[in-house]
């Protein structure tokens, strides 16, 4: 992207003069003041950017964002989004979905939209509910959660956002937390650096219907011991006290405690180019692997579109109607 | 060769030969290369290729048939005739799928190597038909197609026999051209061009297609030869085009004329993948393909393509309108320009995906929650298919407005002579997109333009033009979302005029034929040529018949209610069970009388003609 000039842009200029409807706590709001905040520190101009969503609590962000914007449909926005970047490269465009939005009705576009690898920056609020709908278990729901639409307990086996999003074959995969704030904004950051696709699942509390969804990951009284925070070419060390780590053993990641048997030296260091071991982390809880996960460098969708048009350019010559209309046996008459 | 023997040639005004085969045979192919000579050497020509859903339906048997008719005249033609006078039937399955169409006294070439008990049986013959005395009413020449191939093809080296056999359409179409008195010239480029990296195909092809030429010349079996002289078609350069090739030209044509990229998104579908195909290589054109993972998809990326300003487009057949419908209701209420091309084929459900029917007129019309106009167009011929294409944009442009292309099945493969435009002729699509704000504070993204009710096409990238977009309802001028009763009563008016204004700039309805009188026949889509052949023949026989022929389906031409109240009675031929009818009556209050046939065949010009010929009589009111 080129720049003319630096822009001071401050986090007022993203605020559209719509009312913001989410419920009072929501992990909606915390996001949303994230964006509004990151987004002048990315020297973007404010009209190069687009927020596109589907339906959905989260899908209303771009109500209140003052850029340009799509409330698309439900589970489609991954496709407009796509549309719009592959017409005009120089946008900075951001998908907003949510769990359902994303991973059940939209399912097959995430996957696509990654696969493609069009530049596009895919946030996906994961709050392991239907909070627009009033509470009905969604894609990332624990299985046996009750709830209107599962008295007895859902019989689900959930998604995992980042194992899906790596087997769709995305570039760059982050994930983060709602009141995590700077590390939030971090990763929004390292999103729109990233040129390809980018997919950051943020644990986003639905304070009505599933509150404490996330408390493990969110409360700071516990949050320390849980979180892993990744760094790439640190070793993987987590817990309030720096006390534990993540080694290879023969089933995968495994926690030891540091001191008597192991040291720094014995942990496994994140390298986010490193897609066996993004497997690895993808299906890890306990640590909760937070950051970037995977960040691969891969020719994008649009580039490779418009590299054809500059190809077939240079072979056949700038387009021309009457050399294409005449491409077939022609006769005259009279 | 033997000496040239006396054959008589005789001069014919058309005639209509099919070719029919296994759908492995190369039918198409033949047919195809058959009307590109006769189209070269100036005959008028319209085509009706036939194949089944199958890739490859067993082999011999009903469901496997693919066939190819082709008319030839030297007058204008309209359709690709009602009964073939000609029938190259190259094995039992052939000849009985199409035995039910041929005209009366008409010729049949059998391909006798085919007729072997097996082949027989698979076709559900239980005795010969070439010995049982069943084509006594027809001209049989029997001729071993598959014997004589081998026999001129064995010196090339490096074929399977499997290969051999393959040349064998070649042998048949080049005994057609000597019995047609056509050069074989164009069909050896063809074949040179088309085979460039097997040679050893190449030399058996032309070696099959001389083979059949020269049998002709040499068997006594043929008496005549005939000839169909040039077609008079007014002066100019032409070449043969098809619905769905000129579809994709047009839209390239659209783009160009309006500076922009071209945006194609589409998922793969029976019968409109031939227009991704024929987009797929003009990236020199700044053609963007895009081959979405679902219907929904192209028609998402379609919109967001629109969003970013290009012109945007997705095409698809009756089963992808279903799928994209949510996402057109959306493109309905962002109000964005697009055109949406529907190439209809049978229904319902997956229903006959090679076969022509014209039922998703209300589906288009009225497929989507809500109340949700759109804007439809149907070209009646292939070369209109080019305009059509163009005229989509310039009312989408002017609304803000998706519109939809309705094709078929029909139109989009079979061909006509297309005149070739000069495309410096074709006027540009004027297109503006604001550059500064139309309102003090705020960019007002749905203030509309008093005349057309257009909205502003603000594209993303433009400062302090920044504003959202959705499917929410909207509040007026702002775009902001309300549920106001107010708000949502005005939008949805709004929505309506500015469809129901693009009367204003459509062609008046015109009439071929007197101006009032007993019986009118309106049509749309790809009947017009039999509605048009069956009414020039009554007029010729003094009958007071008038066809008018419906492009602008929504909405329709401002004086087309004007007409209709003009004749007498008012016949509407469609492929479908009455759709078009069902749209006329309830719009002007006038009794149709419907003619509706859903076989996945055209309308014959007989089955028009019978019709007029009993409304006429008193026989139907
Ligand atoms: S329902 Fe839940 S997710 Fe939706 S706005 Fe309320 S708290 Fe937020």
């Amino acid at each position: 992207m080129t720049i003319a000039e630096p822009i001071t842009l401050t986090r007022k200029d993203f605020q559209s003069d719509q009312t913001v409807r989410w419920c009072p706590g929501c992990g909606d709001y915390a996001i949303l003041a994230q964006m509004q905040k990151t987004l002048p520190e990315l020297g973007i101009p404010k009209e190069r950017i687009v927020f596109i969503s589907g339906i959905g609590c989260s899908s209303r962000f771009p109500y209140y964002m003052d850029t340009y914007g799509i409330h698309s449909i439900h589970g489609r926005a991954p496709t407009l989004a796509t549309g719009l970047k592959v017409v005009n490269p120089e946008l900075s465009v951001w998908v907003i979905t949510g769990d359902g939005d994303g991973l059940s009705i939209g399912g097959n576009h995430l996957i696509h939209a990654c696969r493609r690898n069009v530049d596009i920056n895919i946030v996906l609020f994961n709050n392991r509910i239907y909070g627009l709908t009033k509470g009905q278990y969604s894609p990332t729901s624990p299985q046996g959660i009750r709830t209107k639409s599962s008295p007895m307990g859902s019989l689900e086996t959930p998604l995992n956002p980042i194992s899906v999003a790596l087997a769709a074959e995305a570039t760059f995969i982050a994930r983060t937390v709602d009141v995590i704030q700077s590390h939030m904004g971090d990763m929004f950051r390292r999103a729109a650096a990233h040129k390809g696709v980018s997919f950051v699942e943020v644990f986003q509390n639905c304070v009505i219907f599933n509150d404490g969804a996330w408390e493990p990951y969110s409360n700071r009284k516990v949050r320390d011991d849980n979180n892993l925070y990744l760094e790439p070419g640190q070793p993987m060390i987590f817990g309030k006290k720096r006390d534990k780590g993540l080694v290879l053993g023969a089933r995968g990641l495994e926690v030891v405690e540091l001191g008597e048997k192991y040291d720094e030296k014995d942990l496994v260091v994140h390298d986010p180019t490193n897609v066996e071991l993004a497997f690895l982390l993808s299906r890890l809880d306990y640590p909760m692997p937070l950051g970037v996960i995977l960040e691969v460098q891969k020719r994008t969708y649009e580039d490779g579109l418009w590299g054809q048009v500059a190809q077939a350019k240079e072979q056949k010559g700038e387009g021309d109607l009457r050399t294409l209309y005449y491409n077939a046996d022609t006769w005259t008459v009279g | 060769m033997t000496e040239k023997r006396p054959v008589s040639v005789r001069e014919l005004e058309s005639v209509v030969i099919r070719f029919a085969g296994d759908s492995g045979d190369g039918m198409q192919l033949t047919g195809n290369q058959f009307t590109n000579t006769a189209a070269i050497v100036g005959n008028d020509i319209s085509t009706l290729p036939d194949y089944p859903a199958e890739i490859r339906a067993p082999a011999g048997t009903l469901a496997g048939v693919s066939g190819f008719q082709v008319q030839l005249a030297e007058t204008d033609i309209w359709t690709p005739g009602d009964a073939p006078d000609v029938l190259i039937a190259m094995n039992p399955a052939a000849l009985k799928a199409s035995l039910g169409d041929l005209g009366q006294g008409a010729s049949i070439i059998v391909n006798t190597d085919a007729f072997t008990p097996a082949n027989l049986a698979k076709a559900g013959y239980e005795t010969n038909p070439l010995e049982d005395g069943s084509l006594n009413a027809f001209h049989v020449y029997e001729v071993p197609i598959t014997s004589m191939n081998r026999a001129a093809v064995k010196d090339v080296k490096g074929l399977s026999p499997k290969e051999v056999d393959r040349s064998q359409n070649f042998f048949a179409l080049g005994l057609v051209y000597w019995i047609y008195d056509r050069p074989l010239e164009n069909t050896i480029r063809w074949i040179k061009k088309k085979f460039a990296k097997r040679p050893e195909v190449v030399e058996a092809n032309i070696k099959a297609l001389q083979a059949g030429y020269f049998f002709g010349d040499t068997t006594e079996a043929f008496q005549v030869r005939y000839r169909i002289k040039s077609a008079s078609l007014p002066a100019g350069t032409y070449r043969k085009v098809s619905g769905n090739e000129a579809i994709a030209m047009g839209l390239v044509t659209a783009a160009k004329k309006a500076n922009k990229p071209l945006f194609y998104g589409s998922y793969p579908i029976t019968p409109a993948s031939d227009i991704l195909h024929a987009l797929s290589p003009l990236r020199n054109f700044e053609v963007l393909t895009v081959q979405a993972e679902d219907e929904i998809a192209a028609m998402g990326a379609t919109i967001g393509a629109a969003f970013g300003g290009a012109l945007a487009v997705t095409g698809t057949s009756g089963p992808g309108i279903a799928l994209k419908s949510e996402a057109m209701n959306l493109a309905v209420m962002l109000e964005l320009p697009m055109v949406i091309i529907d190439v209809q084929r049978g229904g319902p459900s997956t229903g006959l995906p090679t076969k022509v029917e014209q039922a998703d007129l209300l589906q288009v019309m009225f497929g989507r929650n809500g109340e949700s106009p759109i804007a439809v167009v149907a070209p009646a011929t292939p070369s209109e298919c080019f305009d059509f294409a163009i005229e989509a944009f310039r009312l989408a442009i002017r609304a803000m407005t998706p519109v939809v292309l309705l094709s078929d099945g029909y139109l989009a493969n079979s061909s006509e002579p297309w005149q070739i435009p000069d495309p410096d002729e074709i006027p540009p699509l004027h297109i503006e997109h604001p550059r500064t704000t139309n309102n003090e504070d705020h960019f007002l993204p749905y203030k509309r333009d008093p005349e057309t009710l257009g909205r502003p096409w603000a594209l993303p990238g433009t400062p302090g033009l920044e504003h959202r977009i959705g499917g929410l309802e909207k509040s007026p001028e702002y775009g902001n979302v309300s549920y106001a009763p107010r708000d949502h009563q005005q939008m949805v008016n709004e929505r309506a005029a500015k469809v129901a204004r693009l009367a204003d700039v459509i062609p008046e309805q015109t009439v071929f034929g007197p101006e009032s009188g007993k019986l009118l026949i309106v049509g749309w889509g790809s009947t017009y040529g039999a509605i048009h052949a069956a009414v020039s023949q009554a007029r010729a026989k003094g009958q007071t018949v008038a066809h008018a022929h419906i492009r602008y389906l929504n909405p329709f031409p401002k004086n087309l209610g004007d007409i209709l109240n003009r004749y007498e009675k008012v016949l509407v031929p469609e492929l479908n069970m009455g759709q078009l009818s069902l749209l006329l009556r309830a719009r002007y209050l006038r009794e149709i009388i419907p003619l509706n046939k859903v076989q996945g065949q055209p309308f014959k010009v007989a089955e028009i003609s019978t019709m007029i010929d009993r409304i006429l009589a008193g026989d139907i009111s």
